[in-house]
C-alpha cells in the first residue's frame, strides 16, 4: 500500500529508465508474492534457519577452499573446480529446486583452515565444502553432512629415498601441516614409540612439500588424497610416492551452521543421493582417476573399501 | 555479540594440549616465550646492524654513504614476508655447501630460530637505520666540525660526540619500533616457529575453539606491547635531552631546532 501511494510522485520526477526499473519491481514483487501464496508446498512459515536466509536473500553463499587439489581449488582459468566442489553444486541445485529459485545467486568465497569455522558461526557462508575433516571437537561447534569423502593419512617421500613406513622414520626430520590431524598422531608416534623425530610443522600443505622438495624432511605425512594432490603440483609427481600403513582415517563433510536440522537434512538427501545412485561414483573417476586440470595429471588413487562402504550406507559418523 | 560471548568456552585452556606438553595455557606461554626469545634477539641485531648502517649514511665522501643507503631501500622495500622465504627457502639453495649443512645438519627448530631472527632483525635494521641517521643529522655540522678541530679521528667524533646525543634524541623512535618488532615477529610463524600466533592458530586448529584462541592471542600481545610501553616512557623519560624533542624546553638558552 505505502508503495503504491509513493510511486505516482516519484514516477513524475523519475526518467523513463527509472520508471521501467519501478515497474520492474512492482512486477517483481507480485511475483514474489505470487510464489508465497500460491507457489508450494514450501509456504514463508515451512522455512526455518539457513534455508529461509537463503530465500530471503536469494543468494547462497559456498565456501571453498583454493588449493586443496583435487577437492576444492582455482583451476588454470581461476575457476573454482574439484570432487567437493562438484558435489556442492548437486547441494545447490537442490536448494534452488526446494526454494523454487531457478536463479539463486550462488556466492563462491575462498575460506582458509583458519576461517572456515568462524565463518560459518557468524553466517558469512552457508556452507562449507573442501577437505575439512569431520571430529568431534568440531562438532560442538558446527554441524557437518553426510561424509563425501574418507581418507588414510599416510606418508609423502622421494621415491630412492628408501623409507617404506613409519618405522623408517627414526631419527628422521618429518614435515606435516600445521594444525592437522597427521601433526597430533605423529607426535603421538614420537612421544610413545620414543622415535626421535624432528617434527616441523609448516603453515599449509604447499609450503610441507616445499619443505619437503627442499630436503629438510625426508616425508611428508598427511592425508593420502590431498598428499596425490599435491605431488600432482610437483615439477616432476614421478619422482615421489605414498607409502606406509595408514595411522588414521579421516571423514570429510561439508560443514552446515549447528543446530539447523532442515537445512542438513536437504544435504544429506543429496548427498546420499548422488552416493548411492552412483553420481558421486562418476565424479571420484573424473577427480581421482582421470586427468585433472591444471596439468592434466591423473591421480591414480584407487578406490578403497571405506569408500565403497561409504557410497552404499552414506552417514555423517566422524571416525575420532 | 551476546550469543558469541555466551558461546565461548574459556575451559578449554585448561585441557591437555595436542602435542601432550601440558594444558593450553601451558602451550601458549610456550609461544609467549619464543615470541619474547626472538624479538629481543632480532632487535640487539637490528640495533648492532642498524647503527652501523645509519653511522654509515652519515660519513663524509659517496661509497660508504651509497652503500648504507642500498641497504636500507633493499631492506625497506621488500614486503618482510617475503624476506621471510627468501632466508628459509631460497638462500640455503644457492649456497650449496652452506644451505645443505644448514638444512640437515641443524635442528629444525633451530634453523627456524636462525632464520626467523636474521630476517626480522636485518629487516628492522634499515628502520633503525634511517632512524640513527636522523638523530645524527639533527645535530647539526658544527658539532662534528668542532669534534675534527680538536683532533679527534671521525671515529672518535661519532663515538663521543655524536652518537651519545643522537642516541638519546632517538629513545621514543626506536623504543616504538622494538614494538613493532614483537608484533612483526608473528611471520615466523609461517615457517613453522612455535611463537604466540602459530601456538594460538594450533590451538584453533585443534580445538576448533577459533574465538577463543584469537581473544587470548590478543590479550597477550597486549600484555608483551604494554608492559615494553610502559618500561620505555621510563627509559624516554630517564634519557631525553634539555633542548631536544620531549625534553625540559624551560632552561633551554638558545633555540635549537
Amino acid at each position: 500500500m505505502l508503495f503504491a501511494r509513493q510511486s505516482p510522485v516519484r514516477e513524475s520526477i523519475l526518467c523513463p529508465d527509472m520508471r521501467n526499473a519501478l515497474a520492474l519491481k512492482n512486477y517483481f514483487l507480485v511475483v514474489v508474492g505470487f510464489c508465497l501464496f500460491a507457489g508450494n508446498s514450501w509456504s514463508a512459515d515451512d522455512l526455518t534457519g539457513t534455508l529461509k536466509k537463503i530465500r530471503d536473500a536469494g543468494t547462497i553463499s559456498v565456501g571453498h577452499r583454493e588449493s586443496s587439489i583435487p577437492f576444492s581449488y582455482y583451476d588454470d582459468q581461476n575457476a573454482v573446480v574439484g570432487y567437493s566442489q562438484d558435489l556442492v553444486m548437486l547441494v545447490v541445485d537442490a536448494v534452488k529446486k526446494k526454494l523454487n529459485l531457478p536463479n539463486l545467486q550462488v556466492k563462491l568465497i575462498p575460506v582458509t583452515s583458519q576461517n572456515r569455522i568462524p565463518l560459518i558461526q557468524n553466517g558469512t557462508i552457508d556452507i562449507e565444502s573442501g577437505s575439512t575433516t569431520n571430529n568431534l571437537e568440531r562438532q560442538q561447534q558446527v554441524a557437518f553432512s553426510d561424509s563425501m569423502f574418507i581418507v588414510g593419512t599416510r606418508l609423502l617421500v622421494r621415491k630412492d629415498s628408501g623409507i617404506q613406513d613409519f618405522p623408517d622414520l627414526k631419527g628422521k626430520n618429518v614435515v606435516v601441516t600445521a594444525g592437522t590431524t597427521s601433526e597430533r598422531l605423529i607426535r603421538e608416534l614420537n612421544e610413545k614409540q620414543g622415535m626421535k623425530m624432528n617434527i616441523i610443522s609448516a603453515k599449509d600443505h604447499g609450503e610441507s612439500f616445499l619443505t619437503l622438495q627442499s630436503g629438510r624432511a625426508v616425508a611428508f605425512m598427511l592425508d593420502d588424497a590431498l598428499l596425490a594432490g599435491e605431488r600432482a603440483k610437483a615439477r616432476k609427481p614421478a619422482d615421489w610416492v605414498i607409502v606406509g600403513t595408514p595411522q588414521s582415517k579421516e571423514a570429510y563433510g561439508m560443514m552446515l551452521t549447528k543446530g539447523d536440522a532442515q537445512f542438513k537434512t536437504l544435504v544429506d538427501e543429496t548427498i546420499a543421493k548422488a552416493e548411492t545412485s552412483g553420481d558421486a561414483g562418476k565424479l571420484y573417476q573424473k577427480w581421482f582417476q582421470s586427468p585433472i586440470p591444471p596439468k592434466g595429471l591423473n591421480l591414480e588413487l584407487p578406490f578403497s573399501d571405506e569408500m565403497k562402504a561409504l557410497f552404499k550406507s552414506p552417514n555423517d559418523k566422524a571416525f575420532q | 555479540m551476546v550469543t558469541l560471548a555466551a558461546g565461548l568456552d574459556w575451559s578449554i585452556f585448561l585441557k591437555p594440549a595436542f602435542d601432550g606438553s601440558g594444558t593450553y595455557v601451558r602451550f601458549l606461554l610456550v609461544g609467549f616465550e619464543w615470541t619474547l626469545l626472538l624479538s629481543v634477539l632480532a632487535w640487539i641485531l637490528a640495533f648492532v646492524v642498524g647503527s652501523i648502517i645509519g653511522v654509515l649514511r652519515t660519513f663524509p665522501g659517496k661509497f660508504l654513504p651509497t652503500l648504507g643507503a642500498v641497504y636500507v631501500e633493499i631492506f625497506r622495500n621488500v614486503p618482510l614476508l617475503v624476506q621471510l622465504f627468501l632466508w628459509y627457502f631460497v638462500f640455503p639453495e644457492i649456497i650449496p655447501g652452506l644451505g645443505t649443512w644448514f638444512k640437515q645438519g641443524l635442528s629444525p627448530l633451530l634453523q627456524q630460530l636462525i632464520t626467523g631472527v636474521l630476517c626480522l632483525g636485518l629487516f628492522t635494521a634499515a628502520r633503525v637505520a634511517e632512524q640513527v641517521r636522523s638523530g645524527i643529522n639533527a645535530l647539526g655540522s658544527g658539532q662534528r666540525a668542532a669534534g675534527l678541530a680538536l683532533g679527534l679521528n671521525l671515529l672518535q667524533v661519532y663515538r663521543l660526540i655524536l652518537l651519545p646525543v643522537a642516541y638519546r634524541i632517538i629513545v621514543p623512535t626506536l623504543t616504538s619500533e622494538f614494538l613493532n618488532t614483537i608484533k612483526n615477529s608473528a611471520v615466523a610463524s609461517t615457517i613453522g616457529l612455535a611463537e604466540l600466533s602459530h601456538q594460538s592458530q594450533q590451538l584453533g586448529e585443534f580445538t576448533a575453539h577459533w574465538y577463543e584462541a584469537f581473544i587470548a592471542v590478543t590479550l597477550l600481545y597486549g600484555i608483551i606491547n604494554l608492559t615494553v610501553m610502559i618500561a620505555s616512557r621510563f627509559l624516554e623519560r630517564a634519557t631525553r635531552l634539555p633542548g631536544y624533542a620531549g625534553g625540559n624546553v624551560e632552561n633551554r638558552s638558545s633555540g635549537i631546532a
